[in-house]
């Protein structure tokens, strides 16, 4: 039954490709009615799944595993875990991804693509909800290469783009990289415990059976695979050019889905993790570096989607940190074992939920401004705050939820994680605490520059028809989706999780914590205010005294010309590559062909006894009959 | 047995003097004359050994047919200036010449051979005759097969030369 | 030194042996075909030789027959090498190379 969620999907994925699109391509709308029917029916299941697992007990229902292969003594199964965690997932994952089929259905409007947009939604949906339910590594790995497939499928959608086509590259590429750290632990693990089952590899790592270097290198790569996916640091170069797909792919995938599946992994994976103190600490510090990294880059962005996109990873790094932090706590013995491991997920996932709801919605609403406006420059935009007043509105909202203000969803989660990180890695906690005023900054600079002052566009930027608010169709999922923005935070996830977490409405406020990161936001927020809403300051001026912090942070930190001409293009390309290419002509070809001439040219010399004079075949025949005689002689 | 001794010493060295002559020479009408003589020596060869009548068969037969024969071919065929050269191949001819010689002289050497030294006294046609023509043991039907065998012989060597 | 049968041997082979010379290496084909004869030549002699040394008859028969074969091959041989000579104008063996490469 719980397997129908999956199916659902993906059955919608093969009645768009094989039926609809070949015989019935003067209707694409039937594709989106197809995909969004299939999603409605997964989003029914998970809410059922949902009430059925809160009330059962420990919050798991029992899970069915089915034998798939069986290659000698190596038995793979396929088989669902339905607990808490995944319980939440699904039905994060399914709602988030009906709002924005909805969402889609007017943006992508009058797209030649319009059907295989929507077969490719429907696929990657079913990915994502196989990847959040799996309950053994290699059934994970499957779907967790499918949403990369589909990601790629995605971003690269309008392939006849350059950028994207490059872009869509070079998000595979680099979370190959991941990829291939996950698989390779996932192979390591079974060699080395024979099993691929998350259940039975948590029981052996908390008995303490699966310890060592080898659980910690098994957890560093289980985790390069989160970080690939993630797009936390050094694997983060792909998503800011992944925003070359269509808004909605961004604020499904990029946003709300594929970049928390790492988080997911990490947090599925995190009685295995935590047991490494050593990995563990990666984990934090890695997010924590990455929480901080990526927001000053999206400081000085100017298309908005990549702001977006770095506030995005900068997030990612948050649920990073707040796994780190209580592994860290776990693992040094200062919180005892069940309650860390739940603690630690629910702080997680409590920030993925409620990020989920207001960046996909920020993504949104950046696509209802690009509708009316034609573009994502934000220097060509400006005073759309009386043109869109819903766009502005539900976006506003969302800043404010992403800035981490009482009492909107953000703060409430991002209180979770600074706790966690305050109590057990203080120092990530002060650059946790940097990175809220800076993510504060950013997003109402977004803001200022989008809807405040004039409109900057000019009289070719704007529709041909005037700047107005987009159709109803994509801001009824606006409206939805921001007052989720508001009120996730007040839904008791963590206590869904297991964790013992106090909800009090006005008791947040009463913690030093709560004031010192509000203080933090707000002050952001003004400064945004007075340099582009007063300019009282200018940025210009700001970015011209730092010139080379500006130069930086606009380039970079040069991360892509590193990987890409550094690394690929002078150490691959013409190293290692070139190197390879050397044997395969000398060596290998040249083996080849140099049996080929040697036999040539053994021939050619052989040729010469065919002369066709009886006399030397006469001395022939006598000279083999002296060798007979004397091979005779030699062994009489 | 002075004589033969010595017979066999000048005959040998003649025949084989011949022989050389007949390999080296570049005249080949000479060639062809000195191969008479070495015939003929042959022959003498053959009397030392006490056979008188193959010694009368290799005159007729050697000499008086193929040496003629041998040199009805010279005269039709000559080439103008060419004569005998030697060919290419004169090198490894003469190494294997000389190594089959050497092999030889070592086996001959080396067998102890059961030999009988008297002299035979019969006169050896008649033996021949009865080696040849009797029954059982002779060599009767060889005997015929080498009549057909001249018979192809000759009718090949007229089809070959025939004018068209 | 009294001549024996390993005389005569060594005579046979040393005949052999400059018939082999002259038929690899001489270019005109009618002396390869009268070196060809030297060799039976040689054979005949090692023939007679054991037929006087072991007073066995059969040895002369033998050389009768070689001595038939080796006539009607010197007829074949020599109206090959008429025939040819007739359509090629040449008797140089080396020139006769029809089956090379």
């Amino acid at each position: 039954m719980i397997f129908a969620i999956i199916l659902l999907p993906l059955f919608s994925f093969l009645v768009i490709s094989f039926v609809l699109r070949p015989f019935f391509n003067n209707r694409p709308q039937l594709s989106a009615y197809t995909t969004i029917c299939a999603i409605v029916g997964s989003l029914i299941l998970s809410i059922w799944a949902l009430i059925a697992v809160n009330g059962a007990e420990n919050h798991v229902l029992t899970s069915t595993s089915y034998q798939w292969l069986a290659i000698g003594d190596t038995v793979i199964n396929i088989g669902i875990t339905m607990d808490s965690l995944a319980a939440i997932m699904v039905v994060t994952v399914s709602t988030i991804s009906l709002l924005v089929q909805i969402y889609s259905i007017g943006y992508m409007k009058g797209d030649g693509g319009f059907a295989r947009y929507f077969a490719f939604m429907s696929l990657f949906t079913a990915s994502m909800l196989g990847l959040v339910l799996a309950d053994n590594l290699l059934f994970l790995f499957l779907f967790w290469e499918g949403v990369g497939l589909c990601s790629y499928l995605l971003i690269g959608f309008w392939f006849h783009k350059p950028e994207a086509a490059r872009a869509a590259m070079k998000a595979f590429v680099v979370t190959r990289l991941g990829d291939f750290g996950f698989l390779v632990a996932i192979i390591f693990l079974y060699v080395k415990t024979g099993t691929f089952d998350i259940g039975e590899l948590h029981e052996l790592a908390l008995a303490g059976v699966l310890g060592g270097s080898t659980l910690t290198l098994a957890a560093i790569g289980i985790f390069s695979g989160a970080v690939g996916k993630s797009g936390q640091f050094p694997l983060h170069t792909w998503l800011p050019d992944a925003m070359e797909g269509p808004t909605p792919v961004s604020a499904l995938i990029h946003a709300a889905t594929m970049v928390t599946a790492g988080v997911y992994l990490v947090a599925r994976m995190f009685p295995m993790i935590a047991s490494s103190l050593t990995a563990i600490t990666v984990v934090a510090i890695i997010g924590g570096f990455t929480a901080i990294f990526a927001a000053t880059m999206g400081l000085v962005a100017t298309d908005i989607k990549r702001v977006l996109a770095y506030s995005t990873i900068s997030q990612l790094g948050y649920m990073m940190l707040g796994l780190g932090a209580v592994g860290i706590g776990y693992a040094s013995g200062h919180l005892d074992g069940h309650h860390a491991l739940t603690l630690g997920v629910a702080v997680a996932i409590f920030h993925l939920f409620t990020h989920a709801f207001f960046k996909s919605l920020l993504f949104l609403g950046s696509g209802s401004t690009s509708h009316a406006t034609g573009t994502f420059d934000m220097r060509k935009m400006g005073g759309l705050r009386k043109v869109q007043p819903w766009t502005y509105v539900t976006f506003v909202i969302g800043s404010l939820s992403l800035a981490g203000i009482w009492p909107l969803a953000g703060f409430w989660s991002k209180e979770g994680i600074l706790h966690e990180a305050h109590a057990y890695t203080p120092v990530l906690f002060w650059l946790a605490m940097i990175t809220v005023f800076m993510t504060a900054f950013y997003m109402f600079r977004a803001v200022f520059l989008t809807f405040h002052g004039e409109y900057r566009g000019g009289k070719e930027g704007s529709h041909s028809h005037g700047l107005h608010e987009s159709p109803k169709i994509i801001i009824i999922p606006l409206v939805i989706l921001a007052i989720f923005a508001v009120i996730a935070g007040w839904l008791p996830v963590g206590d869904f999780l297991g964790a013992d977490v106090h909800f009090s409405f006005f008791g947040a406020l009463t913690s030093w914590l709560a004031w010192v990161s509000l203080s933090f936001g707000i002050a952001g927020i003004l400064l945004a205010y007075i340099i582009y809403v007063r300019k009282l300051l200018s940025a210009k001026s700001i970015g011209q005294s730092l010139g080379p912090v500006y130069t930086l942070l606009i380039r970079k930190y040069f991360f892509d010309e590193l990987y890409e001409r550094l690394f690929v293009m002078r150490f691959l390309v013409d190293g290692i590559f070139a190197a390879f290419q050397w044997v395969d002509t000398y060596i290998v070809d040249g083996s080849v062909n140099g049996i080929a001439t040697i036999t040539v040219a053994g021939g050619k010399v052989m040729r010469r006894l065919e002369t066709g004079q009886l006399q030397v075949y006469g001395l022939a025949i006598f000279i083999g009959i002296l060798a007979i005689v004397a091979f005779l002689f030699i062994f009489s | 047995m002075m004589g033969l001794d010595i017979a066999f010493w000048v005959l040998a060295v003649v025949s084989v003097g011949a022989a050389l002559a007949v390999v080296l020479m570049r005249d080949i009408f000479r060639a062809a004359l000195f191969l008479v003589l070495c015939f003929f020596t042959v022959a003498g060869i053959y009397i030392t050994l006490s056979a008188d009548f193959l010694a009368g068969a290799q005159v007729l037969i050697y000499v008086g047919a193929i040496g003629v024969l041998i040199i009805f071919a010279i005269m039709l065929t000559r080439e103008s200036r060419r004569g005998s050269p030697s060919g290419r191949l004169r090198l490894p001819a003469l190494l294997i010449g000389l190594l089959f010689l050497v092999t030889m002289v070592f086996v001959v050497v080396s067998t102890d051979w059961h030999v009988i030294a008297e002299l035979p006294t019969e006169p050896t046609t008649t033996a021949i005759a009865q080696a040849l023509f009797s029954g059982e043991d002779g060599f009767v039907l060889a005997f015929e097969i080498a009549a057909a065998l001249l018979l192809a012989a000759i009718i090949g060597a007229i089809v070959l030369v025939r004018e068209k | 030194m009294a001549v024996g049968l390993e005389h005569f041997l060594i005579l046979s082979a040393v005949l052999f042996a400059i018939g082999l010379y002259g038929v690899l290496a001489k270019r005109n084909a009618v002396v390869i075909l009268m070196s060809i004869e030297i060799m039976l030549t040689a054979v005949n002699i090692t023939m007679v030789a054991f037929s006087r040394y072991s007073h066995v008859i059969s040895g002369q028969v033998f050389v009768i027959f070689i001595m038939v074969v080796a006539a009607a091959e010197a007829a074949v041989g020599l109206a090959l090498i008429i025939a040819i000579y007739r359509s090629r104008k040449t008797v140089d063996a080396e020139k006769f190379d029809l089956m090379k490469w």
